[in-house]
């Protein structure tokens, strides 16, 4: 079991959602989140002020996926996300000790597993 | 000369002016509720720098073209750069030419400003600027002349009453052509793209309506029937208008929408444009409670085509007006507008007249605007890249954002402007 995190940019988040859905990915969240990789950091004027913003924009995905999805999740979301300029982003994958349904109680491997209806 | 001038009629008129140039800024805000967040500001500025563009075109030859003399197709420089423009009224009215001039300016910059609605979020600043600027001469000058100016379409017996040609048909079928030529967004039917702030879309159709009073109520050109007929029109027929979307909202959807009354508003304001001083009360609210219809019919047709005709300009503004224009010719009523009937009260002639602007002002509309943005495109590009769309028009464009937080942004001296591209930034992990 893994958790799988994704941060990109925010107008590629929609590309990761079809592409993580492609992979048959179903549980996810997304958060928006601000940070600095090696991007050229833009300029802006306001009255006279000029700024530069160091921080840019990003949606960051938490993906916990049993062992054998990994490298699907991973695909989808390097699939998605890039646009071949600096700062599409990083994907980070670390272990995930214990996962629990709340609904149910399951545990595990069970609680990452979709349930079919 | 100066003796005709009736103060009461020029009090209300300065008042309308004002109220007309107050449409645009409620048009930025209308539109740009209606993008993504990262495109509020270019969106906005779009309403803005038609008032910086257009005003001075009409100052410079636009008015002149529009209303000096009687030439059928377009009017003469007699008074382009304002020359003999001043306390006097002009012929036959009664408010001094100077107010006349700025109140017609409000209705040129307005109508410049609605077509930024077909190409917002992928066209580029500077070439809205110039075809803003092209677009205000060759375009609205041409079909102001036309239909107020006493060009043919006037003096053939055409009624329009506050500009179902030049501002609603003329900016409408425009938009249709520069969708098609600047071409649909970048994820255009493949992914939503939704309004990012329905209170903005509803505050601005609010203001929009607000200043419509002026817009109709200041095109009797005084305080007399006309525009006192107008005014009531305008209060009238966008709540029938309102009325009838709320029911086709409720059949299709269940639900009563926001983003759809505030389109509704636009869309009974527009349509009692043209017809606002030539129809009774009670067929206003009939025109209003009618012009839903054709104006829902298209926008529910257009989001299922290719066709990326962004803010639905041809469905609000190009459709109603069409449809004020016709419905003067079927219910106009002189014994109200003291002008003519229409084909209800026994003068067929009228549906012909009106027929005659409802194809002649889209036609001209549509084929001066394709081939402007071509010769433009032609020169420079029309369009951001797919890059700078991704991004946003807001920081691509302009360098500014219109949700800025100010976490992470780094006070540049003014030495360092310029110099300097990285500077270290914590580590945000």
């Amino acid at each position: 079991m893994k958790l799988v995190i994704g941060i990109v940019r925010p107008e590629q988040a929609n590309q990761v959602l079809e592409a993580l859905h492609k992979a048959e990915v179903r549980g996810f969240s997304m958060s928006r989140v601000q940070g600095h990789g090696g991007e050229v950091e833009r300029v802006e004027t306001y009255r006279g002020t000029t700024v530069q913003m160091g921080l840019s924009e990003k949606v960051r995905f938490e993906v916990a996926v049993s062992d054998n999805f990994v490298e699907k999740t991973v695909q989808a979301i390097c699939e998605g996300g890039r646009t071949g300029e600096v700062g599409d982003g990083k994907i980070f994958v670390v272990p995930l000790d214990h996962a629990v349904r709340i609904r149910t109680g399951d545990s595990d491997e069970g609680a990452v597993t979709p349930v079919s209806r | 000369m100066t003796a005709a001038i009736d103060t009461g009629d020029t009090a209300w008129m300065l008042v309308a002016t004002a109220l007309v140039l107050m449409m645009t800024p409620a048009l930025g805000l209308f539109y740009a509720g209606l993008v993504r967040s990262k495109n509020t500001l270019n969106t906005f500025m779009m309403s803005i720098a038609a008032i910086a563009v257009a005003a001075v075109t009409w100052a410079a030859v636009g008015y002149s073209l529009a209303f000096d003399g009687n030439g059928g197709l377009v009017g003469g420089l007699g008074n382009a750069f304002l020359s003999g423009v001043d306390f006097a009224p002009r012929q036959g009215g009664t408010i001094p030419e100077l107010v006349f001039f700025a109140f017609q300016a409000t209705f040129c910059i307005i109508t410049v400003a609605l077509i930024s609605g077909a190409v917002v979020e992928r066209m580029r600043f500077g070439p809205f600027l110039v075809f803003a600027a092209l677009w205000s001469v060759l375009v609205y000058a041409v079909l102001a002349h036309w239909a107020f100016g006493g060009g043919w379409l006037m003096s053939g017996g055409t009624l329009d009453f506050a500009g179902g040609v030049p501002v609603e048909m003329g900016s409408g079928f425009s938009a249709l052509a520069a969708a098609l030529v600047v071409g649909a967004r970048k994820e255009w039917g493949r992914q939503a793209l939704l309004p990012h702030n329905a209170v903005y879309v509803l505050l601005g159709a609010g203001l929009l309506w607000f200043g419509w009073f002026g817009f109709n109520g200041g095109s009797g050109f005084g305080t007399g029937h006309p525009s006192v007929l107008a005014f009531t029109n305008t209060l009238l027929c966008p709540a029938c208008t309102l009325v009838v979307w709320f029911a086709l909202d409720l059949v299709r959807g269940r639900k009563v929408t926001a983003i759809g009354a505030a389109t509704a508003i636009v869309v009974g304001c527009v349509a009692i444009t043209p017809a606002g001083g030539y129809v009774s009360p009670g067929w206003a609210m009939l025109l209003g409670a009618l012009a839903a219809l054709p104006s829902y019919a298209i926008i529910v047709w257009r989001t299922r085509t290719r066709v990326d005709e962004t803010l639905d300009v041809l469905a609000a503004h190009g459709t109603a007006g069409f449809f004020g224009i016709l419905f003067i010719g079927f219910f106009a009523q002189a014994s109200w507008n003291g002008v003519s009937d229409g084909l209800f009260y026994g003068n067929a002639a009228q549906l012909g007249d009106q027929a005659l602007a409802a194809f002649a002002a889209p036609a001209y509309a549509f084929v001066m605007t394709f081939v402007l943005l071509k010769l433009i495109g032609a020169v420079m590009p029309l369009r951001a890249s797919d890059r700078e769309e991704a991004m946003g028009m807001d920081v691509v464009q302009h360098g500014e954002e219109a949700y800025v937080t100010g976490e992470g942004a780094i006070l540049l001296l003014p030495d360092d402007v310029g110099k300097a591209p990285v500077v270290p930034v914590a580590d945000p992990g």
